[in-house]
């Protein structure tokens, strides 16, 4: 692993993000449309990743999220729009394109082998010295990533069968930066795994933030993205629908943005509950069984 | 895969990383029982049941485990032992071939005829049979690419067209008797290591495991990993001298060791080192494991599809030869029967997994070794093949049961 480029300061970083920032992004999406058949997935959709910024990519189910990181990781070439990467405009055609240009993907369902260990799934199709494999410098490049992402494996040489789904997580993730990529993305890092285990995650991610990586994930969970995210991009049916600041942004208006209207379940729920809440404390306790039972229905 | 963890406590300063494992004794148990938990049994269930086995059999007959006997045997687990050798790779990549029976008896037919009907040179004969196989494996391989019909039934027609096969080449007579003074027949039959010859290959095979091991120590320490130490690499060495000087010696007592026995261990470690280290070998295990995420680490599935394919019909072959050349006739029977299955019961007995992508060379020569002990025994005590047949489903029986047992172990150790 090279050494990582010098830590952007935090702010500089959330400032790139918004429109207008100094530093050039790493990756600028301009007007990308995709259409399968006559569904429109994605129109005209913008996108900025700036170096040690972490973008969160939220929408609804539908709503584009999927489709776009698959344009950008050449799995399905956008129909048009520009990508701008590293200042050069270029297109992504496979999933190969996206490696050799520096995007590496983590899919959803990691993409291990159960049974072979941490070293054997970091280097599948790349090992070292085919016809005799270099397992000591597999070993000590292994060991050397997983430190510096400072990641709880117990051990580089148990089969992923026997990590958590946290640990694997990060052997994915510490897979894909093998290829020394500038920019992550991370479809749903977060879904199905434990308190402790999404903790573990967003400190990687966070980690990988302060190497310098572009990092994009998308995420359904409203605090994973509060909690690690710089810079929150909103799709809705296929179309961008704002670009918040996740520090000043609340999540009531993230919701509002991909829902697409402040009056949602959501907000009416929250509002049901604020206001069972009121007069709970000044009614009798029957009374506000009442109203509780009222909000359940 | 019998690496031992040993970690010298210079060594531990260059690693005090977070992934760092804990040393000493304790290291090593914990690796062992953690493997273990994790569903890994590897070889231990196999060596206990060898063991269990050959007490039985030497209980109920003496002449069991006599020099004699033992000779024996090592000649007679070959041509089926090469044979689940193939189905070792095709079982890895979680696929089967059911018709490994009927390949090695097509590829016998055609050595007979070629050789003794036709006069051709017998290597070439051989060489012919082989190709032919190998040409099967590939045919294989296109249907179950291009058409995604699955192995177990592209692999049962060919089971029954290939018995087609081997008896239209066989024709009318139905039998073929090789000449018994021909190498073919002499290799199979009485070809044995000289014991001078036999103790040299057994110290320089010693050596080579220590020099070896040493090497690789001494890189992993450099490296600042754990790494096996000195004592347990000469231990591990003069243990494997000790083992085999005693079983040649045992077994010059009598024959001594045949050269098919030797060339059935050389395809076995090269096989091993093939499968552990090469990158060809990853690729195989990941294909086993999970065929999306070796697709996706840029692995061509297809071409590992097509050598697995091809590796288990060429060497269904050679030991459709090889079983011919012992009985020194090529007949309607030769891979007929109990070949087929006794082959892929071998592999998965010696703990290849039916699941894919656990298992490994050995597998086919311990396992092997079971059923053959037990065929061996049973035709001691004058029991006929119907016991042999029960005794052997037995087994099998007992060891798929253990194959799924530990695979479902391996994943609720997965979730935990």
């Amino acid at each position: 692993m090279s050494s990582s480029p010098p830590t952007p300061a935090r702010s500089a970083a959330a400032d790139a993000g918004k429109a207008g920032g100094t530093p050039a992004p790493l990756l600028s999406l301009r007007g990308i449309s995709k259409s399968f058949g006559a569904v429109a997935a994605l129109t005209d959709v913008d996108l900025d990743v700036s170096a040690g910024e972490v973008v969160a990519l939220v929408g609804d189910n539908g709503a584009g999220k999927s489709t776009l990181v698959k344009t950008l990781s050449g799995v399905h070439p956008p129909d048009s729009g520009t990508i701008t990467f590293e200042s050069r405009e270029v297109s992504v055609t496979s999933p190969a394109a996206a490696q050799q240009l520096g995007i590496a993907t983590v899919f959803q369902d990691l993409a291990l082998c159960e049974n072979l260990n941490v070293i054997e799934n970091l280097f599948l199709g790349r090992e070292l010295r085919g016809l005799r494999l270099d397992d000591v410098a597999m070993e000590v490049r292994s060991r050397e990533l997983l430190q510096q992402l400072s990641a709880k494996i117990p051990s580089v040489r148990v089969p992923i069968a026997g990590l958590s789904g946290g640990q694997r997580q990060t052997v994915a993730i510490a897979r894909s930066l093998l290829g020394d990529p500038k920019i992550i993305i991370l479809d749903e890092p977060t879904a199905a795994l434990g308190v402790a285990q999404t903790a573990e995650v967003l400190n990687l991610i966070e980690r990988l933030r302060e190497r310098g990586h572009g990092v994009i994930m998308i995420s359904h969970n409203m605090a994973d993205v509060k909690a690690v995210a710089d810079t929150v991009a909103v799709l809705r049916l296929g179309r961008n629908n704002g670009v918040f600041d996740a520090a000043t942004t609340s999540a009531e208006e993230l919701v509002a943005a991909i829902t697409g209207a402040t009056d949602n379940e959501v907000t009416r729920r929250a509002r049901r509950s604020a206001g069972t809440a009121a007069t709970a404390a000044t009614t009798t306790d029957k009374e506000s069984a009442d109203k509780e039972g009222d909000a359940d229905e | 895969m019998s690496d031992v963890d040993v970690r010298p406590p210079a060594a531990a300063a260059g690693t005090a990383d977070a992934a760092d494992e804990p040393s000493g004794l304790r290291g090593v148990i914990a690796a062992v029982t953690g493997r273990m938990r994790g569903g890994d049994l590897g070889v231990a269930p196999v060596v206990a049941g060898l063991i269990v086995i050959w007490t039985v059999m030497q209980i109920l007959n003496p002449v069991f485990l006599s020099s004699d006997n033992l000779s024996n045997l090592t000649m007679e687990m070959v041509p089926v032992g090469v044979i689940s050798l193939g189905v070792v790779f095709m079982l890895l990549v979680g696929q089967i071939d059911l018709s490994v029976g009927s390949l090695s008896g097509v590829a016998a037919a055609v050595t007979a005829v070629l050789f003794v009907d036709q006069g051709f040179n017998p290597w070439l004969a051989v060489l012919a049979a082989v190709a032919l196989a190998c040409l099967i494996g590939w045919v294989y391989a296109q249907v179950f690419n291009r058409f995604g019909v699955p192995s177990f039934v592209i692999t049962l027609a060919g089971l029954l067209g290939f018995l087609g096969l081997q008896l239209h080449v066989l024709g009318p007579k139905g039998a073929i008797n090789l000449p018994f003074d021909s190498r073919l027949v002499t290799f199979a039959q009485l070809d044995f290591v000289p014991p001078w010859l036999a103790y040299t290959l057994v110290v320089l095979a010693a050596a080579a495991l220590y020099g070896t091991g040493h090497a690789h120590a001494s890189a992993r320490r450099k490296a600042g990993l754990s790494a096996t130490s000195e004592r347990v690499l000469v231990l591990r060495s003069v243990a494997v001298l000790a083992g085999l000087v005693l079983a040649v010696w045992y077994l010059n007592r009598d024959r001594g060791v045949g050269w098919m026995f030797v060339f059935f261990l050389v395809l076995v470690l090269v096989a091993h080192y093939v499968l552990t280290r090469t990158k060809y070998g990853k690729a195989v295990y990941a294909v086993g494991g999970n065929v999306e995420a070796a697709r996706r680490a840029g692995i061509n599935v297809r071409t590992i599809y097509t050598s697995a394919f091809v590796i288990c019909t060429t060497l269904a072959a050679i030991g459709g030869i090889l079983a011919a050349a012992r009985l020194a006739a090529a007949n309607q029977s030769t891979g007929s029967g109990d070949v087929n299955l006794n082959a892929i019961a071998a592999a998965v007995i010696g703990g290849t997994s039916l699941f894919g992508g656990r298992g490994g060379a050995w597998a086919s020569l311990l396992g092997i070794l079971v059923i053959q002990s037990i065929s061996n025994g049973l035709t001691l005590l004058n029991l006929d093949s119907s016991y042999r047949f029960m005794v052997t489903g037995v087994v099998l029986m007992l060891a798929v049961a253990l194959d799924s047992v530990a695979r479902r172990s391996r994943a609720s150790a997965g979730r935990a």
